[in-house]
């Protein structure tokens, strides 16, 4: 490669760093950026509920928020965690290095995922202004209706979840399309599927899953909506409606949903824990067929969550028998990421950390989940701080954790600086303090006795001393997570570059550049095999050369485009006429720019 | 490096599997769609037979101490349905006529096409009107809800179909679809192939099974 | 720096005693004894199936955690990066190994899988007629109790002879909720236009708290109910003194009871209590049956003691307790909630 190198040559080629470069851009990595810091806000609202419920929940009859907005709260924080947190953080990561890790030069339709930004940040949003009208939503994440329909809720708070999350519907569905497309389709020259990162495979499975489950969440909200705004009956009673029907949409969609939001983390550990072992991955193939039978048989699992509603002995055992077989594949992930570490060369960086921390407790998570795959079990635990600690287990100590390794492994190719390892380190210590004191005793109070979504207790029932011990965990979460702001903070003002292969990575994302230029890669590369990057330092015989930064001249890139934006507000606009009752006029302006955002959209050169 | 750069300058183009990336995209998207109609479709099997009030799809019911007839008029609906299936045919000969070039069979049929449509769309019109003409408004009970949802999004999702076949009807008579760009309607024709195939499901589930 | 590793190295030389004494404390906050809401401590032959599986269930993950979180830990460490270190052997996996540990997840699940099955069709069994049937009934936010063999209707206490099935049909009037007897079953949703049934045969007598586990709205936090089993003889002789009617004071010309009387009179009329609560035995109306409240332990679904200060406390504004409960309570005098409070404690 005969290059001359520009040694300061701006990284992009549609240049500027304005607000109007960010809102008409189509680059991926922007993109990503622009997921992950709205998606990090979002965390922070989701923390900060999180921390008044244990608050509130720190001492027996405590009035520190009244019932209704404690109702507001909890709905708010899994809502937010979920749709407004994990699985946008984790979409920065698909935006960011999906394209990176195949040797690609952005995603298959870049305009279509400024589109899907827009739409979820207006959702988002959204979701999040009820707060503004003393309306947050209330029905907790999962709606249940009977008590979500009109009689029971008649205010705003369940027509700002139902519209929000039909929102965040279309931004998922939209970007899920658009990664299947770039996973089939933009693969380096060479790159067969079975060559591909593990973070992408899990991320394509994960996009799968996006596909089939959103569509049946979106007809539940649908109905719901319908039901509230025109008086139909699809889970009115009096109507012959039933609300048990809701469940099953629900879960239908709610336990694909679980593996939307741990599939990615387990993509990000199984890059982590191979870079700091010095060890390719143990079992490649195992680790992509038993992720894509998780999700697979995490169809069939639904009604596990329904066990309390009397579904019958034959259904019951179903769906018991369904769940346990899903012990089995993620037991052999969990075995493979040993068999990973197991004879390396185990350096303890911060991510490595993070990943190491994401196995321990994701075995807590899984075993306590094999323990309520029982029916007669579940009767008793269903429903108690049992199922939350559970649930954390596996969603903060197995997401979150992945999500921060990524984050601290992964910035130095965004940022091109590295985050601090001390603050690191002390961010992780804390994070497992914090996270353990919060959520091991919830085990224990649950097994106890104490029901979930309860605004307080009785002193009567002794559970002041574990829930006091759970409210001072989850303050030390809190600061774990001011320490990695200030090490954000602190790392924006260094003025330390990164080199572009920090780690002594074995995926392509480290053969350029750090931050990457625009187009990515100069020329696309070839690959052979697995740990496309790995390959070529041993057919070099060591390290390669740091690579240079150089002129995209003649490199084809997409032109920046507001077109997805306008799209976008016309989709959120005419959603948004669904609030409060069915505004003609605001669906017509809505459809207006949508239609207006389209057309123009096609006939623009892209 | 700027001359290496030069020479993949159209590798834009470059699919691993040669699939274009917008043809496999709609077909991404039509499996999601597939399980947004199953979930519809289900809603409606599920609440089949469970009303509490008429009017009733299949059978006699009473108003008021009178019999009234059965709601759905199957003749004018099967004739509706043989007319979309009809559609399907007509805009493969309509792409056929764009990938080969011929001006005048991509223009006829795709009007062709798009005439069955708008008369689906209008039969689905009169028979909504129809309906509430004979009282059976939307809330009215759990029957005219699943119903009028269901079929209400198929509909929906025709007229979509429609604006977007205009739209390259509009694009073709300004003489812009060359053979190379038969793309265009390629993937507006699996998006109106697979409108049809949703409605045979929904024709014998809602129509024909008693 | 030999200074900080010393005084580190004293430091850590307390960690062991620290955990030691952790130990105790660990086993306090574990033992059902103190916790009266419990699912540890089954009292009836439901609850003991459900825990024969979680205990079967807890010795399994127990003994998979050790021996998997301990690989885990001694990969850590047996692996760690040390000067001189040799580059790894690039292994890449091993089929006989990953097939090993496929397949034993597989026995061990077997293991929890049969007597769940079994379990599950045991207890979906319907108990005979000779059982003594209870209609739950769920409401925003109490529960209320028919028993159609006795003839009675009554809300907040669930009471239950010992030694005898004990088949519940549940139901609810406005949204769902979901029924929970941990010390003697597990729990059951409730629907509207539904039943569900949960049975259980208690073997010991005791008063058990027990609250909604169903997300059911404002006041979800506050809808419990006490679980009350007592001897058969017991259980029989409360069942018919409930069914006697409640005292009539519009008659009494006693001084002694001229404040039951005045209560009842505002009871009845200006209190307006009476459009929503019941005070015969067999009469549901839209409130709580209050036949008998004047013997109840509890007051406001299972959450105050049933003192005078409380039940005055109660009358005067429920919405300070519970804020959004549907209990609506006209203006009333201090002096005329006394009466009220009088009236009520009469009826037992």
């Amino acid at each position: 490669m005969a290059t001359t190198a520009l040694e300061h040559a701006p990284a992009h080629t549609h240049g500027g760093t304005g607000l109007w470069s960010w809102i008409t851009t189509v680059d991926h990595k922007r993109i990503g950026i622009l997921y992950g810091a709205s998606a990090f806000l979002f965390f922070l609202m989701g923390g900060i509920e999180a921390l008044i419920i244990r608050l509130q929940l720190g001492s027996p009859n405590n009035t520190l928020v009244s019932p209704d907005v404690y109702n507001q709260l909890f709905t708010m924080h899994g809502t937010t965690m979920i749709f407004l947190g994990v699985m946008p953080l984790s979409a920065m990561f698909f935006n960011y290095f999906i394209p990176l890790q195949l040797g690609a030069r952005d995603v298959a339709f870049p305009r279509l995922n400024a589109f899907s930004y827009w739409v979820f940040l207006f959702g988002g949003l959204l979701i999040n202004v009820s707060w503004l009208f003393g309306a947050a939503p209330n029905g907790g994440w999962f709606g249940y209706a009977n008590l979500t329909t009109r009689q029971y809720s008649p205010g705003l708070n369940i027509d700002f979840w139902t519209v929000g999350l039909q929102i965040l519907g279309v931004a998922s569905l939209a970007a899920a399309v658009n990664f299947f497309v770039t996973v089939v389709n933009l693969r380096a020259p060479g790159m067969k599927m079975m060559h591909m990162p593990m973070f992408v495979w899990m991320s394509f499975i994960t996009q799968i899953l996006l596909l089939l489950s959103f569509p049946i969440i979106t007809v539940a909200l649908i109905l719901l909506m319908i039901d509230r705004t025109f008086g139909t009956h699809f889970f009115v009673p009096s109507g012959g409606g039933d609300p048990i029907l809701w469940q099953h949409l629900f879960w239908l969609f709610g336990h694909p949903e679980v593996y939307i939001l741990i599939l990615p983390s387990f993509g990000i550990v199984s890059e982590i824990l191979p870079v700091f072992s010095r060890k390719p991955l143990f079992g490649y193939a195992a680790m992509v067929f038993s992720g894509a039978f998780i999700a697979f048989v995490g169809f069939g699992v639904w009604a596990h969550h329904m066990f309390a509603t009397g579904m019958g002995p034959f259904a019951d055992a179903f769906f018991s028998l369904a769940t346990m077989i899903i012990a089995i594949p993620t037991g052999v992930k969990i075995f493979n990421w040993i068999g990973t570490v197991w004879g390396g060369r185990v350096e303890f960086k911060t991510p490595m950390m993070f990943a190491l921390g994401f196995i321990a407790m994701f075995i807590m998570g899984g075993l306590s989940g094999v323990m309520h795959s029982s029916p007669p079990a579940d009767l008793q635990q269903t429903d108690t701080y049992f199922i939350v600690a559970h649930f954390h287990y596996v969603l903060f100590g197995g997401a979150i954790f992945a999500i921060s390794g990524g984050a601290y492994y992964w910035w130095p190719k965004m940022f091109g600086k590295m985050l601090d390892e001390g603050l690191g380190k002390i961010h992780f210590w804390l994070m497992l303090i914090g996270f353990n004191l919060t959520f091991f005793p919830m085990h224990i109070v649950g097994l106890q006795g104490m029901p979930r979504r309860v605004y307080t207790y009785s002193d009567e029932l002794n559970f002041t001393l574990l829930n006091r011990l759970e409210t001072v965990g989850s303050l030390i979460l809190g600061l774990a997570f001011l320490v990695f702001i200030w090490n954000i903070l602190k790392t924006w003002k260094s003025d330390q570059k990164a080199p572009a292969d920090p780690w002594n990575g074995a995926t392509l994302e480290w053969a350029i550049p750090s931050p990457p230029q625009e187009f990515n890669f100069p020329t696309l590369p070839q690959v052979h095999g697995r740990d496309a990057l790995w390959e070529m330092k041993r057919e070099r015989g060591g390290s390669v050369p740091e690579p240079q930064r150089v002129s995209g001249a003649g490199i084809h890139m997409p032109n920046p485009s507001i077109k997805p934006f306008i799209a976008a507000l016309g989709v959120g606009i005419t959603l948004t006429g669904f609030i409060g009752g069915s505004h003609l006029p605001v669906h017509l302006v809505g459809l207006a720019i949508l239609f207006y955002g389209i057309y123009s959209w096609a006939f623009e050169p892209a | 490096m700027a001359d290496t750069a030069h020479a993949h300058a159209d590798d834009h183009h470059y699919t691993a599997t040669g699939i274009d990336n917008r043809k496999l995209a709609i077909w991404t998207f039509i499996g999601s769609e597939c399980m947004f109609f199953a979930s519809l479709i289900g809603t409606y099997l599920v609440y089949k037979g469970r009303d509490i009030v008429g009017p009733k799809p299949h059978a006699e019911w009473m108003l008021n101490g009178a019999p009234q007839e059965q709601m759905l008029e199957i003749p004018l609906v099967t004739f509706g349905t043989a007319l979309l299936l009809f559609s399907s045919f007509f805009i493969v000969l309509a792409l056929n006529g764009a990938q080969r070039g011929n001006r005048k069979q991509l223009i006829g049929w795709l009007i062709a096409t798009i005439f069955c449509g708008v008369f689906f769309v209008g039969m689905q019109v009169y028979e909504f009107s129809h309906f509430l003409h004979r009282g059976m408004g939307y809330t009215t009970n759990l029957f005219s809800s699943t119903f009028y949802t269901l079929t209400g999004f198929h509909g929906t999702h025709v007229t979509l179909g429609l604006i977007w076949l205009i739209s390259v009807l509009v694009v073709a008579l300004r003489g812009k679809l060359p053979p190379e760009k038969a793309l265009n309607l390629e993937i507006a024709a699996l998006y109106w192939h697979f409108v049809d195939v949703v409605w045979i499901v929904i024709f014998p589930v809602v129509y024909l099974i008693r | 720096m030999p200074d900080q590793t010393a005084s580190r190295r004293r430091l850590f030389r307390h960690v062991p005693a620290c955990l030691l004494a952790l130990i105790p404390l660990a086993l306090a906050a574990c033992s059902p004894d103190q916790y009266p809401q419990t699912t540890l401590h089954p009292r009836a032959d439901y609850a003991r199936e459900a825990d024969h599986i979680f205990r079967v269930t807890l010795i399994a993950a127990t003994v998979v955690f050790v021996l998997v979180e301990g690989a885990l830990l001694l990969a850590m460490w047996k692996f760690r990066n040390r000067p001189g270190a040799p580059e790894p052997v690039q292994t890449h996996g091993n089929t006989t190994l990953e097939i090993v540990w496929t397949i034993i997840p597989a026995f061990i699940l077997a293991m929890i899988a049969v007597p769940t099955v079994r379990t599950i069709f045991k207890t979906a069994t319907k108990p005979g007629s000779d059982a003594l049937q209870v209609e739950v009934i769920g409401h925003q936010w109490w529960w209320e109790f028919r028993y159609p063999q006795l003839g009675i209707t009554t809300a907040g206490e669930l009471k239950v002879p010992v030694g005898r099935t004990v088949n519940l049909e549940m139901t609810t009037k406005d949204v769902l909720h979901s029924f929970w007897v941990p010390a003697f079953a597990g729990k059951r949703d409730v629907f509207p236009n539904r039943f569900n049934n949960l049975w259980f045969k208690a073997e010991v007598a005791g008063n058990f708290p027990a609250q909604c586990v169903e997300f059911c709205g404002i006041q979800h936090g506050r809808m419990a109910y006490r679980i009350i089993s007592m001897d058969s003889t017991e259980f029989d002789a409360w069942a018919k003194d409930f069914n006697s009617p409640p005292p009539d004071f519009s008659t009494d010309t006693t001084a002694a009871n001229a404040q039951a009387k005045a209560g009842e009179a505002i009871f009845k009329g200006k209190g307006a209590c009476m459009g929503c609560h019941s005070m015969y035995p067999a009469l549901p109306l839209t409130g709580p049956n209050l036949h008998h409240i004047g013997t109840r332990s509890y007051i406001a679904a299972g959450t105050l003691h049933n003192t005078d200060e409380n039940l005055a406390r109660w009358i005067k504004n429920p919405q300070a307790w519970k804020q959004g409960s549907l209990m609506i309570v006209p203006p009333l005098t201090d002096e005329e909630i006394a009466s009220v409070v009088a009236y009520l404690r009469a009826n037992k």
